[in-house]
């Protein structure tokens, strides 16, 4: 049944690469988590309060992202900017296409937070002699971000998962890495599966992180 | 000076029917991947409704493994693995398995939480009116926990739906495949794209938009 020969010895001399490269999926993924953040939060305010082109441009921004594959979304930046003369790096290439996948998933997250909490505290702390400001930031935004804790843990792994397709557009993070040795030993199979085992722990590191913070976030 | 020979032949009609076939492949891959992770994973999810213990220490981290890899690495892993075991399958087979049991490990929590969602007084009650088990999972738990995970699962669905673009990396020619070899030959990313990002749209905005309206008419 297995006349192969399993050959990990070459894996285990490119281990330190592939270690070093997941570094860069790390680094991609968190800056991409990083922007999303910042955007979808602009996009879901914009949905809420904003009406006209503002709400337009969110609402296409969210629904693009979330209902084409984030495949389709890499090679867009990759392939369909090159029609406007616009060449960018692979590097930029993965970190626009996760940005604006991001984006617009956590804008739904955001506005389902923002949604949950009811106007009438907003009124009741500016009735207290609050400004806007503190009503936000003391009130509002407290309650939303614990609703939104988890949506962002999920969103970071799917980062994570998601940048993997790097390799599609030449990038060398980690799966890019993988596929760069695999090709060149023929050994697919025993440098895939290390890289999956890779993952695996990246994933489950950034879930442990995240229940550990939660625990000590929301003590209260 | 006229080029004797041109590589690069424009866009025409004929390649819409070229991405149309593709397209068809894309549903086809789709249906079937989403049909028997479905069913796989209603059983996993029963299995780790009722198998307490057994099944959180053994099914759940096995399907954990499908959540916690990106579906690339996955689909490379599968595709190489199989020829190792004696098992030759085409592209096509691949991908058909690796999504199944992709979906099977998403839909499984999706139907654990349905179970949950049925109270356990309801299922007293099925069972004191002289209900069996069978009777009382067949006309109490699924439509009634069905209703309320069946948004999450329209959600699943879909995003197994995008996510069968990854198969175009084991050589299968579905859409997104096809639209990378019209942009190789006309050199037009941006239309091509375009076009290709517009069926995912088509077929998956009318999809999330209906699930989100009947999540809202049931929650009255």
């Amino acid at each position: 049944m297995f006349d192969y020969n399993f050959h990990w010895r070459p894996v285990m001399k490119n281990l330190p690469d592939l270690l070093e490269a997941s570094l860069l999926t790390l680094q991609v993924s968190v800056l991409a988590m990083i922007l999303g953040i910042i955007i979808g939060l602009c996009l879901a305010l914009t949905r809420l309060h904003l009406k006209g082109p503002l709400y337009w441009f969110a609402s296409a921004w969210v629904e693009l992202a979330r209902n084409t594959p984030a495949l389709f979304q890499l090679f867009f930046f990759g392939f369909g900017l090159g029609a406007f003369g616009l060449h960018l790096s692979p590097y930029f290439i993965v970190l626009m296409g996760l940005t604006f996948n991001c984006a617009g998933y956590l804008a739904e997250n955001f506005r389902g937070g923002f949604q949950a909490v009811p106007e009438t505290q907003l009124r009741a702390s500016r009735s207290l002699g609050m400004t806007a400001w503190q009503a936000y930031t003391r009130v509002v935004i407290p309650q939303v971000f614990r609703i939104v804790y988890h949506p962002i843990t999920n969103q970071m792994v799917w980062a994570v998962l998601m940048s993997s397709l790097g390799m599609l557009v030449g990038f060398r993070e980690l799966s890019g890495e993988t596929q760069f040795f695999a090709s060149r030993t023929f050994r697919i199979f025993e440098y895939f599966a290390v890289t999956a085992v890779i993952y695996y722990v990246i994933v489950k590191i950034i879930l442990g992180a995240s229940r550990l913070l939660a625990a000590r976030l929301f003590r209260y | 000076m006229e080029p004797t020979v041109s590589f690069f032949s424009g866009f025409n009609v004929n390649d819409l029917w070229f991405l149309g076939e593709a397209a068809l492949r894309t549903l086809w891959i789709s249906m079937l991947s989403i049909s028997i992770g479905t069913v796989l994973g209603v059983v996993c999810g029963w299995i780790l409704y009722e198998g307490k213990l057994a099944a959180t220490l053994t099914l759940a981290p096995f399907l954990d493994i499908f959540r916690s890899v990106p579906l690339i690495i996955q689909l490379v892993l599968f595709y190489n693995f199989a020829p190792i075991v004696g098992l030759n399958l085409d592209p096509f087979a691949s991908g058909v398995v690796i999504l199944s049991i992709y979906t099977a490990a998403l839909v499984a929590n999706v139907a654990r939480g349905g179970i949950e969602a049925v109270g356990a007084p309801m299922r007293r009650a099925a069972r004191s009116l002289g209900m069996t088990y069978w009777q009382d999972l067949r006309y109490v738990v699924f439509p009634i926990g069905g209703r309320a995970v069946f948004p999450a699962w329209v959600g699943v669905a879909l995003g197994v739906m995008k996510d069968s673009a990854l198969v175009s990396v084991l050589g299968y020619v579905e859409l997104l495949k096809a639209s990378q070899i019209l942009i190789t030959r006309t050199q037009e990313p941006f239309l091509i794209l375009s076009i290709a990002g517009a069926f995912y749209f088509a077929l998956s905005y009318p999809i999330s938009r209906y699930s989100a309206s009947l999540e809202r008419r049931w929650a009255q």
